[in-house]
């Protein structure tokens, strides 16, 4: 393996960060603090999922990785390599077939299943950080559950614009107990949370804190009653394999305003291709 | 029969001693407050009345003595032995705090109607309409025009913005509010304003009050009690038309002759 | 039946900031007034009438002695009795006009009258508090504004159109007629006798011994202590 210990880090870390995990599964919701390590990449590259994985990928699993959907961006290519070379991992682009998926702003559409962990690449995982600057305050609260200023902005959003104009990065509760945020994620995707039956792990390296919600625990993104929450997604299928239900990229063709929908979970997209489906595009 | 005053003190406190290095801010002071009634504490600068309302609302604890609470079912609690969670659910709901200057009680880039219905989602209301609705109404009792609901406080005068924080303050109903100058800095036109929306605030909702202030006309306008304060201690207290036109203590018939009427 | 009564009231005033000199006013007064009958104070400008009048309400504080009230059946000294029991006094059974309208920014003749009206609603009050003020020659176009810049006889009416709408079983009056005209004087006479009518206890101060030959039916002699031999 090239003198690298396994997945990188040394063991002692790849310890301290499992027991971070623990106490995040325990405490659903919750932000832990963590050792987070210097990786050979800068922050904001996703050096917080990176350091998850590497904490939980074993000799027999196999890693999938994907950023914004797709399997073949250049940051997902690069860490799937990494664990490669590193950790001498299996490697794939199938959802189903993955035991640990590692993603950056976005969920698979393929339901994940008991026997897998998601690990989210999380950027900023205080969900009141544009609220409240003082993170002594903000922790204050989630220790006595004062949530009443995320709904004032959702309240200020509702007055400005007449609905709630979060689009991604919504926040949701945890458990009936903690406000947390999901990464940014688009709202679309937070159904996928709630219940989900895999474990879904949340790593934010400069910030130095991950948490954890574990396998079929309620998920609910905030509202009103009046002006409940609602999933948003372009009202077009899919151009490459007629997909009514997943979420789309829109991808400009040319200079004249050519403009194509196409499924953002890039297997989700091949998989059903392969099965026959056929969108517009690519329609004879 | 009369003695049914005597019974149920709202906020009792006894033998407060509390001192800053050399500095003597509070000297065994007791106090006392029935419910709906109004109690003025004035004083000079560093006559300790505002360590005082300090003390009795929990946020700055004494070195000795003992503030008691008896909430709507009955029951007593110490002030400085509650929990911090229970001290702040208190000061969300049963209780209200008006700071001198109401920035230091506003979200400045929340709208007005965002303000004041804040503490109703903080208690748990989940359906906007109502919220909203709710924060119009309490905006008319405070005289801000229901077309300001959705302005940032920003754009509000330092009057507006002194009503806008009453509001916010009492739109849980609390039982107990704690004044601190609520008048202080505002132009004389603004305060008369403002003094009688409190008066009339008060007596309509039966709320108690614990009002610090230098100005002895507000004590006299708004208090039916009154303690004066100086260096620390209680030098006088009583009827508020007692103190204020048969003051005993010297330094209460120097306060009151010092003061000068237009 | 008694309603207010002193012992051995005395009041005095320490002025600290002129030396600490000492002032007696009051010393040794014993008096009484019944329901129904109006005792009106009398003696010489300083002798201490104000004083004896304010003590009375409870705004001085007695020097020693007793003031004896009867409150709700039972007699509540006021000298001794905490603040808040006096506050309760003043609401139901103890009531006062005092030499000067304190003015309030912002709140109406009408207002300021109808706060002080008992044992009805508001509107009630409202009206009752129009009658009063048409009944003293306050215009219904001047009910609505705050008296601030009314005339001094225009203040001392509202004054006592507050004092009297509360139909407190004792009535203190200082000076009620000083600042009218012969008119109003005449219509205030009427409204103390209508109220001794009532069983009210009246104890009034008055210049004017054409008022107080019209409504006392006793005199109190409050004399100067300084002049006492």
């Amino acid at each position: 393996m090239n003198g690298y210990n396994f997945a990188y880090l040394d063991e002692q870390t790849k310890r301290m960060i499992r027991r971070a995990l623990l106490k995040a599964v325990a405490i659903p919701g919750h932000q832990i603090p963590f050792g987070s390590r210097e990786m050979p990449l800068p922050y904001g590259w996703g050096t917080g999922g990176i350091q998850v994985t590497a904490a939980v990928l074993g000799p027999d699993d196999t890693l999938k990785v994907i950023d914004q959907g797709a399997d073949d961006t250049t940051n997902a290519v690069s860490i799937r390599r990494f664990f490669a070379r590193t950790a001498g991992v299996a490697t794939t682009t199938h959802t189903a077939e993955a035991s640990v998926i590692q993603t950056r702003h976005r969920i698979p559409e393929q339901a994940l299943r008991e026997d897998q962990i998601i690990v989210y690449q999380v950027p900023q995982p205080e969900p009141l950080s544009k609220l409240e600057p003082s993170r002594a305050e903000t922790r204050r609260m989630h220790g006595l559950a004062e949530y009443g200023l995320m709904h004032v902005k959702l309240y200020e959003d509702i007055t400005r614009y007449g609905h709630v104009s979060i689009s991604y990065d919504y926040p949701v509760m945890v458990g009936g107990r903690y406000l947390m945020s999901p990464s940014p994620l688009p709202a679309f995707d937070n159904p996928k949370m709630d219940m989900m039956p895999a474990l879904q792990l949340f790593g934010a390296g400069r910030e130095k804190r991950l948490y954890a919600i574990p396998p079929y625990t309620r998920v609910t993104s905030l509202d009103f009653d009046d002006h409940p929450f609602r999933t948003t997604r372009a009202p077009h299928a899919c151009g490459l394999c007629g997909a009514r239900e997943s979420y789309l990229d829109e991808v400009v063709t040319d200079d004249r305003g050519g403009r194509l929908f196409v499924c953002s979970d890039t297997d989700y997209c091949e998989t059903r291709r392969a099965e026959g489906h056929v969108g517009t595009e690519l329609a004879v | 029969m009369t003695q049914s005053a005597h019974d149920e003190t709202l906020l009792s406190a006894r033998g407060l001693n509390l001192r800053f290095g050399n500095v003597i801010a509070l000297d065994n002071v007791d106090a006392e407050l029935w419910p709906g009634e109004v109690l003025a504490i004035v004083g000079e600068s560093g006559s300790g009345k505002t360590t005082l309302l300090n003390v009795l609302s929990g946020r700055m604890a004494p070195q000795s003595g003992v503030v008691w609470y008896r909430d709507a079912q009955g029951h007593l609690a110490d002030v400085h032995a509650m929990s911090a969670p229970a001290l702040r659910a208190l000061h969300r709901s049963d209780w209200g705090f008006v700071h001198q200057n109401p920035r230091d009680n506003l979200r400045m880039g929340v709208t007005a109607g965002g303000n004041v219905g804040e503490r109703l989602m903080a208690q748990g209301s989940r359906h906007y309409g109502n919220i909203r609705q709710e924060a119009i109404d309490w905006l008319a009792q405070v005289e801000i025009d229901a077309s300001r609901v959705d302005h940032l406080p920003r754009t509000f005068s330092g009057g507006m913005l002194q009503r806008l924080q009453i509001a916010r303050t009492l739109v849980t109903h609390p039982r107990l509010v704690f004044m601190d100058e609520p008048t202080g800095g505002l132009d004389v036109s603004v305060q008369a304003r403002l003094l009688d929306l409190i008066r009339t605030l008060v007596r309509r909702l039966g709320i108690a009050c614990v009002l610090v202030t230098h100005d002895l006309a507000v004590a006299r306008l708004l208090a039916q009690r009154v303690m004066v304060m100086q260096a620390g201690r209680v030098v006088e207290a009583g009827l508020t038309d007692q103190v204020l036109d048969d003051p005993q203590h010297p330094y209460t018939q120097l306060l009151v002759s010092s003061v000068l009427s237009a | 039946m008694i309603m207010l009564q002193t012992e051995n009231l005395s009041k005095n005033f320490l002025l600290h900031l002129q030396g600490g000199v000492r002032i007696d006013v009051l010393r040794g007064v014993d008096f009484d007034v019944r329901a129904g009958e109006c005792v009106a104070l009398a003696g010489p400008s300083g002798a201490g009438k104000t004083t004896l009048l304010r003590s009375l309400y409870g705004n001085y504080r007695a020097g020693g002695g007793a003031i004896r009230v009867r409150h709700e059946g039972a007699m509540v000294d006021i000298v001794t009795v905490s603040p808040r029991v006096v506050v309760e006094v003043r609401e139901r059974t103890l009531g006062y006009v005092s030499q000067f309208l304190r003015v309030v920014p912002r709140v109406s003749a009408l207002e300021i009258v109808a706060d002080a009206a008992r044992g009805m609603s508001h509107d009630a009050a409202r009206r009752r508090a129009a009658d009063m003020l048409n009944r003293l020659h306050i215009p219904t176009r001047l009910h609505g504004l705050p008296p601030a810049t009314f005339s001094g006889g225009e203040q001392q009416r509202i004054n006592l159109a507050r004092g009297f709408i509360g139909s407190h079983p004792i009535l203190l009056l200082d000076e009620p007629t000083a600042s009218l005209d012969n008119a109003n004087r005449d219509i205030v006479i009427a409204m103390i006798l209508e109220a001794k009518a009532q069983g009210i206890a009246v104890v009034g101060i008055f210049h004017d011994t054409h008022v107080r030959d019209s409504v006392a039916d006793r005199v109190f002699h409050v004399l100067p202590l300084q002049d006492a031999a």
